[in-house]
């Protein structure tokens, strides 16, 4: 039971080579044996996984309809609520928080019987790049534990790499799936802003925030995006997906190359192999084009005004009062907040908020957030251009590949340009997905980002499965 | 550099106590960030629109907006919700004074 993708899991189930019970037992002794070193847990939830796990097995027993979905063991990053489950968001604020609801995409997961075995670790709020930000433990990066395996679905990206669940579920603010995903060596994506239910979805930059999938194969991505997108009357931004079916023709394919991406600062073994998988594409019989999207120098800064902002906004609810951590004594309602969100929240958090409350604050409104949302524009209509001319853009997730525990989280400005490669997708609402197309010498995957058109995400899933073989 | 006065005004909006030590770190951290930001200034944004919401054209702006209703949940989930709070009186969550 190795090694499953959620095909494999399936064809396994119906041909009644295991039980449900079978796998999912499986998989917790798994995490009990191996987790330890990894932590990509911070929840296991037994009962849960194993109720839901019996329930698919009668299911097979009456031989009845089994969707692909259904008995394959998955994971979800702790900041998706699965109701009865903790919600932790990794931060001490939330630490007893037990959500009372289900998420729609868990919602919709569970409808299919998928088998939940528990929550993963991230950074606090899905705040960072490393998942050294979480309030509990440093998740290890399973190709080399000395690393970081990205963030902040670091969690949900390593407990895929070390197989200790079929696949999982991240959500991607500013390259959140996609960046983790290149690091651990599995496929992950963002899909269009809209594309998928937020509802459920701790909020944390909401023009920014979307869940997704990460997988072992692109053939399960896009298995597990087509179950959780689609319109949702709990979440207004929501949309339903005009293309479910796209058929590719790789002859026909356009694929631009943007000159801003292949830069001084990037890894030379991250270039060579971003560049021979580009030129994989090219053999097969895609064209390539030299595009520029002359605002991306700009997009790091745009999206460091944004995203603060928004989450300074949202991270307001947090008050001490009507759940998580609470200190107070015998003083004032003003205590309560100042003490709760003092003590409750980590220092990338408190940075955060304090960024965003500045820049939102009177005097600073136009010329911080304002003039961001304007130059976003231009960043938007970077793409708009150069998708005139291709049907996707391939660049490299990361500049560099898995970076050391400890290297980068004294400096938050230099973890910050971690996210280089990946911010410009979130501030056009595009779809991008991470493939993992090579290894460095130190044996460290590399991620090759494939962007598309708004909710053209099966088409760029399409084409990401060249890298499937 | 940020003052420190002023990282203590913004530390007070943002209702976060922080320490002596912390409001140092944050002075210059907030500075270091703002320094990298300042980058924008070079572009001309005098005749551009913002983008608040990157999807906008996508959305179906009829179903957009629900009737202002609200949905009443079952009993056991405004128990469920209830018991999240951390200070509370039978089915009340309680706030301290905010009249002295």
């Amino acid at each position: 039971m190795n090694n499953l993708t959620i095909t494999k899991a399936h064809k396994g189930l119906k041909k009644k080579e295991f039980s449900a019970v079978e796998l999912t037992t499986f998989f917790l002794n798994k995490i009990k044996e191996q987790d330890k070193k990894i932590f990509s847990y911070i929840t296991v939830s037994d009962e849960l996984a194993l109720s839901q796990a019996k329930e698919i097995d009668k299911k097979i027993a009456k031989k009845q309809d089994l969707p692909i979905l259904a008995g394959v063991p998955m994971a979800v990053k702790d900041i998706i609520s699965v109701k009865g489950l903790k919600n932790t968001c990794a931060s001490k604020i939330l630490k007893d928080y037990i959500a009372p609801y289900d998420a729609t995409c868990i919602e919709k997961l569970k409808e299919l019987g998928a088998v939940i075995l528990g929550k993963t670790n991230l950074d606090e709020f899905a705040m960072g790049s490393s998942t050294e930000n979480s309030a509990f433990s440093v998740t290890k990066n399973p190709c080399d534990l000395k690393k970081v395996p990205g963030g902040s679905s670091g969690g949900s990206a390593a407990a895929v790499a070390a197989d200790l669940c079929c696949y999982s579920l991240g959500s991607d603010t500013g390259g959140s799936i996609r960046q983790p995903a290149s690091f651990c060596g599995v496929v992950g994506l963002k899909p269009s802003y809209g594309a998928i239910s937020r509802y459920g979805l701790v909020a944390f930059a909401s023009s920014l925030d979307q869940i997704g999938p990460i997988a072992k194969t692109v053939e399960d991505a896009q298995i597990v995006f087509n179950a959780i997108a689609g319109k949702d009357p709990k979440d207004s931004t929501s949309v339903e997906l005009r293309i479910k079916n796209y058929e590719l023709r790789i002859k026909d394919l356009k694929i631009g190359i943007p000159e801003e991406y292949f830069i001084k600062g990037i890894d030379p073994e991250v270039e060579k192999i971003i560049k021979q998988a580009i030129s994989q594409a090219e053999k097969e019989g895609a064209k390539l084009f030299e595009i520029s999207l002359p605002h991306t120098k700009y997009a790091l800064a745009v999206y460091y005004i944004i995203m603060p902002s928004e989450a300074s906004a949202n991270l307001a609810r947090y008050d001490g009062i009507k759940y998580g951590l609470s200190k107070s004594g015998n003083k004032s309602l003003l205590d309560v907040y100042l003490e709760s969100r003092g003590q409750g929240f980590g220092k990338e958090v408190k940075r955060r908020i304090m960024l965003g409350t500045y820049a939102l604050s009177a005097g600073y409104y136009d010329a911080y957030y304002l003039k961001a949302q304007k130059v976003r524009t231009l960043i938007k209509q970077d793409f708009e251009n150069a998708f005139k001319k291709v049907d996707a853009i391939f660049t490299p997730t990361s500049p560099f590949p898995a970076f050391k525990i400890g290297e980068k989280i004294a400096n938050p400005l230099s973890m910050y340009l971690s996210d280089v490669f990946t911010v410009s997708v979130n501030l056009a609402g595009l779809p991008a997905l991470s493939a993992p197309v090579g290894f460095t010498k130190a044996k460290l995957p590399v991620g090759l980002q494939i962007i598309g058109k708004p909710f053209e995400d099966n088409k760029i899933l399409e084409i990401s499965k060249i890298y499937d073989k | 550099m940020i003052q420190k006065q002023e990282a203590q005004k913004i530390a007070k909006l943002a209702r976060i106590k922080l320490t002596e030590k912390e409001i140092k770190k944050f002075q210059k951290e907030l500075s270091a960030i703002l320094d990298y930001i300042k980058t924008l200034n070079e572009v001309d944004v005098s005749r551009i629109e913002p983008t608040f919401h990157a999807s906008e054209d996508f959305i179906d702006k009829k179903t957009l907006m629900r009737p202002d209703k609200s949905e009443s949940q079952p009993e056991e989930v405004v128990d469920e919700l209830i018991k999240s709070a951390p200070d509370k009186k039978a089915r009340h969550i309680k706030v301290k004074a905010i009249f002295q």
